[in-house]
């Protein structure tokens, strides 16, 4: 069953053409992991799925709600589809527990204790149980990280979107992100993630996106893009990331 | 030049003084709270005749002395209103609240609109993609943020407000400057008089500080207690 459905997407920004027609389907569980160049535009592929970018034309369609539908719903459609950025975004004037609570109790009028103990739940299954009450701002960045990761889930999404999450973290963190995202693909969300960690999008994806210019350049199983990469430019954009890894 | 004959002499006049000063200056920062944050929705509203509107009022006030504007309302518009309403006047109290209100208003507007700017992006993308609504983000992350952002500078405006509320003295508003030219004008003791008058604004405007500074600590008690 297709949980993400995009279908022709184009974005323009002011005359520049960043996502050049992109078609993919993401079924129930899957983890489709985005690679390319920066600039490639990965990051507003993303955006373009719940619509925090408006699409310029095309289609995305997230469990049957027609996300650019000009009458769609968005804050509804919203609270199903997870995301987490790479620089974290967590409230800054709120507690971790707020940060997790907020949306619940706001959103699905939760009451306080009912949200106090998902929260607690969450931040055990990110292994931060005893950071409840700190700040953003005494957290490490892994830290952070797993606390955005809970509060997106605190929403119960389907759906989890990640903008290179461990890209603005200190390479002894980026392994307690990636156990928390695998965990979660293991539990069998529906995940599109961005990101350089090909260890990763090895070891989790069930495909590979490759992205460049706008378009989806080459796609299939980790071990067809890895191992076996058809077009040039993928070949090329792998041999100098194995470079400077 | 004798300080203790001269606020014996004096009292009771600088203190009534002080009183209109503190009344009008409070009532002014009260209003023009209320009238910057509606003109600052307004000057980011997605309604174009509203942005204007709120634009072209904070463009004449900043544009404008504030001397200027207190004769257009203390002496012009009653004569204006006069035309539909008879016998309209307008108290030098009122006109002068009203004057001192829409300066802190455009003002404060400024300062608001300045804060909600400084939010990072991020933290707004972060709410939608919860699926918070425009105003709900408006409400729990960017106004918040914007308060703890913008108080130094939001007290700044309190003190201009209350400094400026002695222009007014020139429409006949009976506040501290007024009170002490009176006195003055018939003792001659113009250095003791208004080092007193300086003192007590000192001491208004040090009380205000004091305040202030404890909102402050309380919203971001948060903040220092790493
Ligand atoms: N809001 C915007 N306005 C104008 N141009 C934009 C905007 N957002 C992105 N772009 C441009 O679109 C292109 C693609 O950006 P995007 O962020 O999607 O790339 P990316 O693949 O995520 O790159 P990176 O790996 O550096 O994150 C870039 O050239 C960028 O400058
Ligand atoms: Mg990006």
């Amino acid at each position: 069953m297709t949980k993400i459905l995009i279908e022709n997407v184009h974005k323009t920004f002011g005359t520049r053409e960043v996502l050049c027609g992109i078609d993919l389907a993401v079924g129930v569980g899957d983890v489709v992991c985005v690679i390319g160049p920066s600039g490639s535009g990965k990051s507003t592929l993303l955006r373009c799925v719940n619509a925090l970018e408006p699409v310029t034309s095309g289609r995305v369609v997230v469990d049957d709600i027609v996300m650019t539908d000009p009458k769609c719903d968005l804050n509804s459609a919203r609270r199903n589809i997870g995301m987490v950025f790479q620089s974290f975004n967590l409230f800054s004037h709120m507690t971790v527990r707020r940060n997790i609570t907020l949306a619940p109790m706001d959103l699905k009028k939760m009451p306080a204790a009912e949200a106090n103990a998902l929260a607690a739940e969450l931040l055990a299954k990110v292994g931060l149980a005893d950071r409840i009450d700190a700040y953003p701002r005494q957290l490490s960045g892994g830290q952070k990280q797993r606390v955005a990761i809970a509060r997106a889930l605190a929403m119960k999404p389907d759906v989890m979107l990640f903008d290179e999450p461990t890209s603005a973290l200190d390479p002894e963190m980026v392994g307690e992100v990636l156990t928390v995202m695998k965990q979660l693909a293991l539990d069998g969300m529906t995940m599109i993630v961005v990101t350089h960690e090909m260890s990763f999008a090895k070891e989790v994806a069930d495909r590979v996106i490759f992205m460049d210019n706008g378009l989806i350049v080459e796609q299939g199983t980790p071990q067809d893009v890895f191992s076996n990469p058809k077009e040039p430019r993928t070949q090329d954009f792998l041999r100098r990331v194995s470079q400077a890894g | 030049m004798d300080f203790v004959t001269t606020i014996r002499g004096s009292w009771q006049l600088l203190l009534s003084g002080l009183g209109i000063t503190v009344a009008v200056s409070l009532i002014a920062i009260a209003a023009g709270i209320v009238i910057g944050f509606v003109s600052c929705m307004m000057s980011l509203s997605k309604i174009s005749p509203l942005r204007v509107l709120a634009q072209a009022y904070v463009w004449v006030i900043r544009g404008t002395p504030m001397l200027v504007q207190a004769f257009i309302i203390y002496f012009g518009l009653p004569q204006v209103i006069q035309q539909f309403v008879p016998g309209f006047t307008l108290g030098a109290f009122l006109a002068a609240a009203i004057t001192l209100s829409i300066n802190a208003g455009a003002y404060l507007s400024e300062i608001f609109r300045g804060g909600i700017n400084a939010v990072d992006p991020g933290q707004i993308e972060a709410s939608r993609s919860l699926g918070l609504s425009g105003g709900r983000t408006m409400r729990r992350i960017i106004l918040p943020q914007a308060v703890r952002i913008t108080t130094p500078s939001l007290v700044n405006q309190f003190i201009i407000t209350v400094k400026d509320s002695s222009i007014l003295s020139i429409i006949g508003l009976g506040e501290l400057v007024n009170h002490a030219k009176v006195y003055v004008g018939g003792t001659y003791q113009f250095f003791a008089t208004y080092v007193w008058v300086a003192v007590l604004y000192l001491a208004f405007i040090s009380v205000l500080m004091l305040v202030s500074r404890r909102i402050e600590r309380n919203l971001n008690r948060d903040k220092d207690s790493d």
